[in-house]
C-alpha cells in the first residue's frame, strides 16, 4: 500500500516559522509517500495548523525547504500549492451553503466555454467523481446546506480532489462528526489512498488515527516528537508523544516492570527507548 | 436512473448507503431495520427531520436529482414536492405572486377600471423605471449588501443626458452612453471603497447619495429643469408603442418559441450526456404556462396602443441579467460570494473583483432606470432620483423575493417587486387616495415581505435548507 521504498512526493526538511515572538515551527521534518496517510498529531498550539498553512501556502517557512517530487520548491501562495498539487481541507470546510454540490465541487475551477458554465460536463464529472469515491449523496443537485455533516465533509474532500491532486491534507477531518458519519470519512480517507495519493491527517481522536495511518507524526511545541510507523505503536505511546508525558510516573513504573523490578530504571534511557530510529531530541523542558 | 444502484464493491460505501436509503423510508415503525443506525431513528421524529429525510430518500443509490421521482409520481409527485418546498421556506415566487394577485382583485373590486387595458398598458410602463434600479439591487443583495445610492445615481444620469445632450447639444447617442458611463462610475467608485478600502457598503452608499446628489445638482446648474424634447430618445424609449397587432403577439410567439427550443435542446443534451434532464411533460407545462401568459399580456397590450417598447426593454434586461446569473462562471461566483465569502476566498475567487463588479452594475442599472424616469416626465429635474424611489426600488426587490441575507434571489423577483409596488401606488390613484395613504401601505408590504423572508430563512434553517 504505502510506496514508502520510493522518494516521497512532499517532504519537508527542517522547517521552521516565527510569528513575532513565538516560534511557532523549529526545524520540523515531514515526509509524505504516494499511498501513505500520515497523521499529523499534536497538542493545542503544537504547530499542526502552522505547519499545514505553510504547506498550503498561506504562510511561508522561514527556514528550511519544501521539497516536492524530489525538487525544492517555494510555494508563494495558496495558488501555488494548488497547481503543483497540494489540496487542503480546512476544518470549516467553507463551502457555500446556497449552491448545489455540483457548484460547490467546481467553486473556482467551473467548467464553461465562453464565460458560459457546462453544466452537463460539470455534473457528469461530479458524479463519476463522487461514484469512484463511493460517496452517498441525494442528488448533486441540491444546496449543500441540506446535507449532513458527514456528507458536507466528503463533498468538501471530493472538491479538494477535482484538481487532480497528488497530496490531500485533511484538517480535524472527524471533529464535531457522528460515529457513522466519522466511519464514512475514514472510509474515504482509504480510498484516497487506494487511488495512490498521499494523505496528511490532522486530528486529536487516536482512534482514527490508528484506524487509517500508516505513519504518525509527532508535533509538540514545534518540534517533531517523533515518527511512528501505525502497525507497530500504540495509543498509550503516541499520547505520550504528544503531551512530553514520556517521562512521567507511569511511563518509569512500566519501563522497571519491563527491567523486571530493577529499582534503578535509567530517566534517560527510558525516553529514548521509546522512540523509533528517526526521532529527535524532545523539546523543551 | 435514480433506481440504478450503485454497484460499487467497496463494503464501506456500502455502510454508508445503508444508513441513508435505510433510514427512514416513509416507514418510521421499521427504523430498526438492518443498518439503520439508531440516530436517524430519533431524528425522524421531527416534522422537519422526516421533511428532510425523505427527500434524499429515493436517490440514495445514484447521485440522483429530486425531480425524477416527481416526474415518476406525476402530478401528484410535483404536488407533494411544491408543498415540501413551501413547508421547507423555500417560498420563492410564491407569496408575491399571491400578494399581486391578492391586490389586482381588491383594486378591481373597488374600481374596475384598475384592470383595463389602459391602466395595465400604464403600469407596465410606469413600472419600468423603478424595476430597472430594482434590477442592479437584485445583484447588490445577491452578496448580502445594500446599495443606499442609486436614487441619486439615477437623478445624476438623467441629469447629465438632459444637460449634455439639451444644453451642449452633444450627440444623444454619445449622451445616452456618457449617462450610462456615470452611473457604473459611481458604482465603480462604491465598489472601491467598499471592496478594497474596506468601509461598509452601506456607509460608502449612503455618502455616495449625498455626494451624487450634490453633483447632479451643479451639473442642472441654475436652471434647475432641463426639460426634454419629446422627439428625445429617452423619451422615446419610454413613449414608444408598437400599435400593429402583430407586433405583440408575434414577440409574444418568438419569446415562447425561444423558450421551447432552449428547454428541449438543453434536455436533449442532457440526454445525451447521461445526465438527469427535464421531463418532456414539465417543458410541455412550462412553455404552455408561458405561451399563455404571454398572449394574455400581448392581447391586452392591444386593446390599447398596442406592444410599449420600454417594458420589452425590461424582459429582456431582465432575462439577460437571469442568464448571467444562472448560467455563466461570473454569476456562478456573484451566488457563491453570496452565500458564503471565506468558501469563495478559498475557491480561488477574486472576492473584491465580484465587489467592485457588482456594484458597478448596481450603478449602471440605476442610470438605465433614472434614464426611463427622465423619458416618464420628459425632463431632468431637481427633484430627479429623490423621493420614495430608494426605498421603493429596494423594496421591489425584496417584495419579490430576492433575500436581504446574500446568496438567494433572480432577476425576476425585481419584475414581480417593482408591479407589487406599481400596481399599489396605480390603484390608489385611481382611488384617490393621498401619498401619505400610498406611502404607509407601501412600507407595510415591505414589512410583510421582509418578514416573509426572515421566517422563511428560519424555515430553512430548521429544515437543514440555509
Amino acid at each position: 500500500m504505502p510506496d514508502s521504498t520510493s522518494a516521497p512526493v512532499l517532504e519537508l526538511r527542517g522547517v521552521s516559522k516565527r510569528f513575532g515572538a513565538v516560534q511557532a515551527l523549529t526545524g520540523v521534518d515531514l515526509a509524505v509517500h504516494a499511498g501513505e496517510v500520515v497523521a499529523l498529531v499534536g497538542d493545542n498550539g503544537a504547530g499542526k495548523s502552522t505547519l499545514v498553512k505553510t504547506i498550503a501556502g498561506v504562510n511561508s517557512p522561514d527556514e528550511g525547504e519544501i521539497v516536492w517530487q524530489g525538487r525544492p520548491v517555494t510555494i508563494r501562495g495558496p495558488h501555488d500549492a494548488q497547481k503543483i498539487g497540494i489540496a487542503t481541507v480546512y476544518q470549516d470546510l467553507a463551502l457555500a451553503d446556497n449552491l448545489d454540490v455540483v457548484g460547490n465541487l467546481f467553486l473556482g475551477s467551473e467548467i464553461s466555454g465562453a464565460g458560459i458554465l457546462d453544466e452537463i460536463s460539470m455534473e457528469g464529472r461530479s458524479r463519476e467523481l463522487l461514484d469512484t469515491l463511493s460517496i452517498r449523496i441525494p442528488s448533486v443537485r441540491i444546496p449543500v446546506a441540506s446535507l449532513s455533516g458527514g456528507q458536507r465533509q466528503t463533498v468538501a474532500i471530493a472538491r479538494s480532489l477535482i484538481g487532480d491532486p497528488k497530496v490531500v491534507m485533511l484538517d480535524e477531518p472527524t471533529a464535531a462528526l457522528g460515529v457513522e458519519q466519522t466511519a464514512q470519512v475514514l472510509d474515504l480517507v482509504e480510498r484516497l489512498r487506494h487511488r495512490g495519493l498521499g494523505v496528511v491527517l490532522i486530528s486529536h481522536n487516536m482512534v482514527d488515527v490508528m484506524a487509517v495511518a500508516d505513519t504518525v507524526a509527532v508535533l509538540r511545541l514545534g518540534r517533531n516528537n517523533g515518527f511512528f510507523d501505525a502497525r507497530r505503536t500504540n495509543q498509550e505511546e503516541i499520547i505520550s508523544a504528544i503531551t512530553g508525558a514520556t517521562d512521567n510516573a507511569v511511563t518509569r513504573r512500566a519501563a522497571r516492570t519491563s527491567e523486571h523490578g530493577s529499582t534503578e530504571a535509567g530517566f534517560d534511557a527510558s525516553f529514548d527507548a521509546d522512540f523509533g530510529p528517526d526521532d529527535r531530541p524532545p523539546a523543551g523542558p | 436512473m435514480s433506481q440504478n444502484p450503485n454497484s460499487s464493491p467497496e463494503e464501506p460505501g456500502g455502510a454508508g448507503e445503508r444508513r441513508d436509503s435505510g433510514a427512514p423510508f416513509g416507514t418510521p415503525g421499521s427504523a430498526g431495520g438492518p443498518g439503520a443506525p439508531p440516530a436517524g431513528a430519533a431524528g425522524s421524529e421531527s416534522e422537519a427531520a422526516r421533511e428532510t429525510v425523505e427527500t434524499m430518500v429515493p436517490a440514495a443509490g445514484s447521485a440522483a436529482d429530486p425531480r425524477l421521482l416527481a416526474r415518476e409520481s406525476g402530478v401528484s409527485g410535483y404536488w407533494a414536492e411544491f408543498m415540501r418546498r413551501v413547508k421547507g421556506g423555500e417560498l420563492g415566487s410564491l407569496p408575491v405572486i399571491v400578494a399581486l394577485a391578492v391586490i389586482w382583485i381588491v383594486f378591481w373590486a373597488l374600481n374596475s377600471t384598475f384592470l383595463s387595458a389602459q391602466n395595465l398598458s400604464n403600469l407596465s410602463q410606469q413600472i419600468v423605471g423603478t424595476g430597472m434600479i430594482a434590477l442592479g439591487i437584485v445583484f447588490v443583495l445577491l452578496l448580502g449588501e445594500i446599495d443606499l445610492s442609486v436614487g441619486s445615481v439615477s437623478g445624476l444620469a438623467a441629469a447629465v443626458f438632459a444637460v449634455s445632450s439639451v444644453n451642449n447639444g452633444v450627440n444623444q447617442w454619445l449622451a445616452l452612453l456618457l449617462a450610462l458611463a456615470t452611473g457604473a462610475g459611481t458604482g465603480l467608485i462604491h465598489g472601491f471603497f467598499f471592496a478594497r478600502i474596506g468601509v461598509p457598503a452601506f456607509v460608502v452608499t449612503l455618502a455616495g447619495n449625498l455626494a451624487w446628489n450634490g453633483l447632479m445638482l451643479n451639473v442642472l446648474g441654475t436652471s434647475g429643469t432641463v426639460n426634454l424634447p419629446n422627439d428625445d430618445i429617452v423619451s422615446k424609449l419610454y413613449n414608444t408603442f408598437y400599435g400593429q397587432l402583430a407586433a405583440a403577439y408575434s414577440v409574444a410567439a418568438v419569446a415562447v418559441a425561444l423558450y421551447a427550443v432552449v428547454a428541449w435542446l438543453g434536455r436533449a443534451r442532457r440526454v445525451k450526456a447521461g445526465v438527469p434532464a427535464q421531463p418532456v411533460g414539465e417543458i410541455i407545462a412550462r412553455t404552455v404556462v408561458l405561451a399563455i401568459v404571454a398572449f394574455g399580456v400581448a392581447y391586452v397590450f392591444n386593446q390599447y396602443k398596442g406592444l410599449p417598447l420600454a417594458p420589452l426593454i425590461f424582459l429582456i434586461f431582465i432575462v439577460v441579467g437571469d442568464f448571467i446569473l444562472r448560467r455563466t462562471v461570473y454569476g456562478r461566483r456573484v451566488f457563491a460570494v453570496g452565500g458564503s465569502i471565506e468558501a469563495a476566498r478559498r475557491a480561488g475567487i477574486s472576492v473584491p473583483f465580484i465587489r467592485i463588479s457588482v456594484f458597478t452594475i448596481s450603478g449602471f442599472m440605476a442610470a438605465v432606470g433614472g434614464l426611463f424616469l427622465a423619458g416618464q416626465i420628459e425632463s431632468a429635474s431637481q427633484t430627479s432620483g429623490g423621493g420614495n424611489l430608494l426605498m421603493n426600488s429596494i423594496a421591489a426587490a425584496v417584495i419579490g423575493g430576492t433575500s436581504l441575507f446574500g446568496g438567494r434571489g433572480k432577476t425576476w423577483s425585481a419584475l414581480l417587486g417593482a408591479l407589487v409596488i406599481g400596481s399599489i401606488q396605480s390603484g390608489m390613484n385611481i382611488q384617490g387616495l393621498s401619498n401619505s395613504i400610498q406611502y404607509m401601505i407601501t412600507g407595510a408590504v415591505l414589512l410583510a415581505a421582509v418578514v416573509i423572508d426572515s421566517v422563511a430563512r428560519r424555515t430553512q434553517k430548521a429544515s437543514g435548507r440555509a
